[in-house]
């Protein structure tokens, strides 16, 4: 699955996010800046993830990327034009090549429509029609064919996760954003499911941004990492420099909370290192 | 965190709940599908059970069960005994009484327990008045109390905000403020740490530890998170297909698992050797 525009020169850049602030009005006068002067950049077979404590702004950051928040200042360009704040259904044309999985997995369903229908919706958007078909795409997922004549209220928790990666997966997006989309995930499901759409990015030639608030996950998904707090990016580089010696105080925190399954009930660090 | 406010704590020690042979069916139209197919969990007071298993074994359904909240068409069968009652038979009325008051449950989808065109603070303090009788002023204090517990930032402003402008683990440690309001003997929290980085997670988990330590809450903790089981659970029973295939405690079920499902989900946690956070980081 090669695209027209194959990755290869090396620099073509699908997401360029220029130093974008968005703020919101909180209870009484006063603004909240959730997204700070955020800039990232992402090229096609590109794995960016973007990992920070709750709060600290990367759903809105995410938001921003797919013009669903309008912005206070900066640009967000998407294979060179401007996204541009409109509704979903609005969308100009260029901008279908973005797909989002919300964090929120109803957010990405349609309660009232059989997941199969969804599915093939999806598939519609493909330009490359013939790139996967839903039973496929389901059984990808760890899912059954026969699920495609279900509702989404019949899935648990995290069959419903995996059935909006499904769907996004299947537009053949350009780019394709995950928020937190594999949270609900046991660890063999979370590597299927990750390398599935590391695999997307790699071989269909689109970015993805993989948002999620658990550094061990991205580090076996990305390429590079960003880490976020209070609204700004604090540290960006290589996924293993960043696991390995990570600079930036709130980094260094989040590997040092890691639970570690050993049996003994130990509860994770609140202190700045790992306990064992 | 704040301290637990002793002087809500239940004066008797709280009762368990002992789940026996919970069977679920759900028939629709014609077709019926069989979810649980015999479940035994002994869910103790003062002690935190943990509920492992396979992305759609069963584990929510166990939850949703034991208080009342299933899809139209199901059927059950078994026992889920809390204070010398089966909650499978209690009436609608009965065990609407009881949920959100002696039973909670902090659901796997945090917008579940919240109205989204109500004020956090109108949820929480209706929801305390109601079951509670408390006055306007102390319903106040103690949803502040609450919101700082889960460590949920600026909880006066909080309270008057609406569900949607909160980020996703925010609402997640508003919904457990929610289950924890009424001061509940039987905690059933799916999944509860989803949605928070290990840092506020690691928090999370301190408090349900208290909450059972202290004051003898009955925990039932879903979670396919091996690190949150081993950091939290005393017992760990593990779910497939509608079925326990593995109960223990929990240095024997994550050491020496024994069934081949257990095994698998240990083998494929990611390692954490490579984890250097150097040792001059204080
Ligand atoms: N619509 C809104 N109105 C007001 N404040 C908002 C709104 N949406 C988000 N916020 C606030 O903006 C901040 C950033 O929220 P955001 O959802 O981007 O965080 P996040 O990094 O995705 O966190 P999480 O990991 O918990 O999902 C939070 O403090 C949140 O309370
Ligand atoms: N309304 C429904 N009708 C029919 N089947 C359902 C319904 N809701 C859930 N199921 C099925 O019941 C089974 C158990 O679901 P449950 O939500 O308990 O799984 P779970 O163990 O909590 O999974 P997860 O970890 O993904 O949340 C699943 O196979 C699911 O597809
Ligand atoms: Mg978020
Ligand atoms: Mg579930």
């Amino acid at each position: 699955m090669t695209n027209e525009t194959p990755a290869g020169d090396g620099a073509e850049e699908i997401l360029a996010v220029n130093d974008i602030t968005v703020t919101y009005r909180r209870p009484g006068r006063s603004l909240l800046t959730a997204v700070d002067g955020v800039s990232l950049s992402l090229r096609r077979s590109e794995v960016l993830g973007l990992v920070g404590e709750s709060g600290c702004g990367k759903s809105t950051t995410a938001r921003a990327v797919c013009g669903l928040e309008p912005l206070t200042s900066g640009s967000v360009l998407f294979n060179g034009e401007p996204v541009s704040p409109l509704s979903m259904k609005r969308r100009p044309k260029h901008l279908l090549g973005i797909q989002m999985v919300f964090q929120n997995p109803y957010a990405s369903l349609n309660p009232r429509r059989r997941i199969g229908s969804q599915i093939e919706d999806g598939l519609g958007l493909n330009r490359q029609r013939d790139a996967w078909n839903v039973n496929e795409l389901l059984e990808k997922v760890g899912l059954h064919p026969s699920d495609r004549d279900k509702y989404p209220h019949q899935f648990s928790g995290g069959q419903r996760q995996r059935i909006a990666i499904a769907r996004a997966i299947g537009t053949g997006p350009d780019l394709l954003i995950g928020d937190e989309p594999i949270a609900s995930l046991d660890a063999s499901l979370q590597q299927r499911v990750a390398a599935l759409m590391r695999d997307l990015a790699i071989q269909a030639g689109s970015g993805l941004l993989f948002i999620s608030h658990d550094l061990a996950i991205v580090r076996t998904i990305a390429d590079r990492v960003a880490v976020m707090n209070r609204g700004i990016i604090e540290e960006e580089g290589p996924v293993d420099t960043v696991w390995r010696h990570p600079t930036s105080a709130y980094a260094r925190r989040l590997l040092a909370a890691i639970p570690v399954a050993d049996g003994l009930g130990k509860l994770p660090g609140l202190p700045t290192r790992r306990q064992n | 965190m704040a301290g637990i406010n002793a002087s809500a704590a239940p004066a008797t020690v709280s009762p368990g709940l002992s789940i026996r042979g919970l069977r679920l069916e759900i028939r629709n139209g014609k077709s019926i599908k069989t979810i649980l197919k015999g479940i035994d969990v002994e869910v103790p007071a003062g002690r935190i059970t943990g509920l492992a298993g396979e992305s759609g074994s069963g584990k929510t359904m166990t939850a949703m069960a034991v208080c009342g909240l299933l899809p139209d068409g199901s059927v059950t069968s078994g026992d889920a005994i809390f204070e010398g009652q089966n909650l499978l038979d209690l009436s609608p009325r009965r065990m609407n009484a009881l949920r959100g008051r002696k039973i909670s449950m902090i659901f796997q989808d945090p917008t579940a327990s919240l109205h989204p065109m109500i004020s956090i603070g109108g949820q929480l303090t209706d929801h305390m008045r109601h079951h509670m009788k408390y006055g306007k002023a102390e319903a106040h204090h103690r949803a502040v109390e609450l919101l700082t517990m889960v460590e949920v930032p600026r909880p006066e402003e909080a309270l008057r905000k609406f569900p949607h402008q909160f980020s996703g683990g925010q609402l997640q440690r508003i919904a457990i403020a929610i289950a924890l309001a009424c001061n509940p003997s039987v905690l059933l929290a799916d999944e509860p740490t989803t949605a928070l980085d290990v840092t506020v997670q690691a928090g999370v988990l301190r408090l349900l530890r208290r909450l059972c330590d202290d004051l003898g809450i009955a925990i039932l903790l879903v979670t396919h998170d091996l690190g949150v089981m081993s950091a939290l659970a005393d017992t760990i029973a593990v779910m497939r297909n509608g079925e326990v295939v593995e109960t223990g405690n929990r240095f024997q079920v994550i050491t020496s698992p024994k069934h081949p499902y257990t095994k698998a989900l240990i083998d494929a946690l990611p390692t954490h050797e490579a984890i250097m956070v150097d040792d001059d980081d204080e």
